[in-house]
């Protein structure tokens, strides 16, 4: 079995927590993906919400918003990590998803950490 | 004092590093450099082109400093040419499209796109919006770290995108325009400087995007509009109907430039708004073609204020009862009870019908419902006329 496993928090205190706590944190995480390398088939961070944008497609037209707004009626029902040259191509490929017909896509950047090799 | 040039010089940097920040960083690191220089030095023979290179040096400077892994792209492509390329190429077009890219908030595209391709400073831009500049700053901040962080490239899109990504810039530029020239708040002064600045940005992207004749319709409309600014209040600041209006007030450049434009603009929605305002600029308005112009817009716009303007055009041309039927007709599709134009219109529709109790009724519904102080005026005044 393939599992999905979600993170969810307050990113609204990233920017207040302590160096050292922050530090603590990215250990932890360091260490969960060396001892589980074996079973993640992927994973990334992403990009705190104020820079994601929500793609729908009805009746053949495209409509963008700024910002993660699923309806409180919509659950998480999948996910795709891809590569595009930029926004436009990541929203070309989210309006090409069955989903973002019915429900919504929402585009949200992996984060690049500055140290990553 | 060198806005203008400041904001090409920040376009193509922010091309070129991908990041608006450090682009306007830079270019103020630039300006302040000169502010220093020139006085004693003398001022190059292309000032502009100075600040650019200048600037460039800056954030390849700041970029090394810093020598972030997930800068390398931008250090390369900055590093890369040893003089700006010539012609120095205008990046102003790919800055407002990026501005106005439709993954923003509408604010945030009126408010980068008046900062960084206006050339406003924070404070002015603050105050059209009538927020505190502290606000106006952390608003500015979220939008360029959307642009930066989301991947939104400051490029011109291939053909097939442009028109919809345009269509988005057009839009940022007519709110901007309408918030200027029919306000429900603020100093006349801003006001009349947003109306500008509207006009001003419109033509810079007509003759950057040449190929896109909306861009023309917009900027006909919005010349068309502001030609009428000097008649559109009379001494005591209360609104004077179009019908009212002294045409030896209106601005005869503006109205002439407009025609221009038309002669070329196409058949979309601002072109045809533009038609519909340069008939009203001609000396006796041909109703029938306005409202047959508003059947045309309709078709591509079928909102029901459309549908409500059209009605008045229909009033005018084939009187009262058959416009009070469009007008009802507008009406029923619903989004009209609360707009105090639909009330207003209803009123003097009615009034013309000599039915004055509906009629005060109406008036009644547009004074409750209007928020711009001018146009509150106007209808108490109606209103007051006709009860007894």
């Amino acid at each position: 079995m393939k599992y999905a496993l979600l993170i969810y928090g307050d990113e609204s205190s990233m920017g207040s927590t302590p160096p050292d706590e922050m530090g603590k944190m990215m250990e932890g995480y360091r260490s969960f993906g060396e001892r589980n390398a074996a079973a993640i088939q992927a994973g990334d961070a992403l990009q705190p919400t104020a820079n994601a944008t929500t793609v729908r497609v009805r009746d053949a037209e495209r409509v963008l918003t700024d910002g993660p707004f699923a309806e409180t009626r919509e659950q998480l029902g999948g996910f795709y990590i891809v590569d595009a040259a930029g926004l436009d191509e990541a929203v070309d490929l989210a309006a090409q998803i069955p989903g973002a017909h019915t429900g919504s896509v929402e585009v949200r950047p992996v984060m690049v950490f500055e140290d990553a090799p | 004092m060198f806005r203008r040039e400041a904001g090409r010089a920040v376009a193509t940097l922010a091309r070129v590093t991908g990041d608006l920040d450090r682009a306007e960083e830079a270019v103020q690191g630039a300006f302040l450099v000169a502010l220093e220089r020139w006085p004693t030095d003398g001022v190059p023979a292309d000032p502009a082109a100075w600040i650019y290179v200048t600037a460039r040096n800056r954030a390849l400077d700041a970029l090394k400093r810093e020598s972030r892994r997930a800068d390398a792209g931008a250090l390369e492509a900055l590093a890369a040419p040893e003089q700006p390329e010539e012609p120095w190429p205008d990046d102003r077009l790919a800055l407002v499209l990026a501005c106005c890219h439709p993954a923003l908030a509408p604010e945030a595209r009126i408010a980068l796109t008046l900062r960084h391709v206006g050339g406003l400073t924070t404070a002015e831009v603050a105050r059209t919006f009538l927020v505190s500049h502290d606000a106006m700053a952390q608003r500015l901040v979220r939008a360029r770290g959307k642009l930066r962080g989301a991947g939104i490239a400051i490029e011109v899109p291939g053909r097939g995108a442009m028109t919809a990504r345009l269509a988005s810039v057009l839009a940022t530029l007519y709110l901007v325009f309408t918030e200027g020239y029919s306000a429900t708040a603020g100093d006349a002064l801003v006001r009349r400087e947003l109306c500008a600045e509207a006009i001003r940005l419109a033509r810079l992207v007509a003759v950057l995007a040449p190929d896109e004749r909306e861009a023309r319709g917009l900027l006909a409309l919005l010349l068309l509009q502001d030609s009428r600014r000097r008649s559109r209040t009379d001494a005591s600041g209360r609104l004077v109907l179009l019908a009212r209006q002294d045409r030896a007030l209106w601005d005869a450049d503006e109205i002439a430039e407009a025609r221009r434009l038309l002669a070329g603009a196409g058949d979309g929605p601002y072109a045809l708004q533009a038609h519909i305002a340069a008939e009203h600029a001609r000396g006796t308005t041909d109703w029938h073609a306005v409202a047959a112009l508003y059947a045309r817009l309709g078709a591509l716009d079928p909102s029901p204020v459309v549908r409500l303007n059209g009605a008045v055009a229909i009033a005018e041309a084939e009187g009262a009862q058959a416009g009070l039927d469009a007008v009802d007709a507008a009406g029923r599709l619903g989004a009209l009870d609360g707009y105090h134009l639909f009330h207003s219109t209803r009123a003097e529709l009615l009034r013309r019908l000599a039915r004055n109790e509906e009629a005060c009724v109406a008036y009644g519904q547009a004074v409750a419902l209007a928020t711009n102080e001018i146009e509150r005026a106007f209808l108490a005044d109606r209103l007051a006329a006709l009860t007894p």
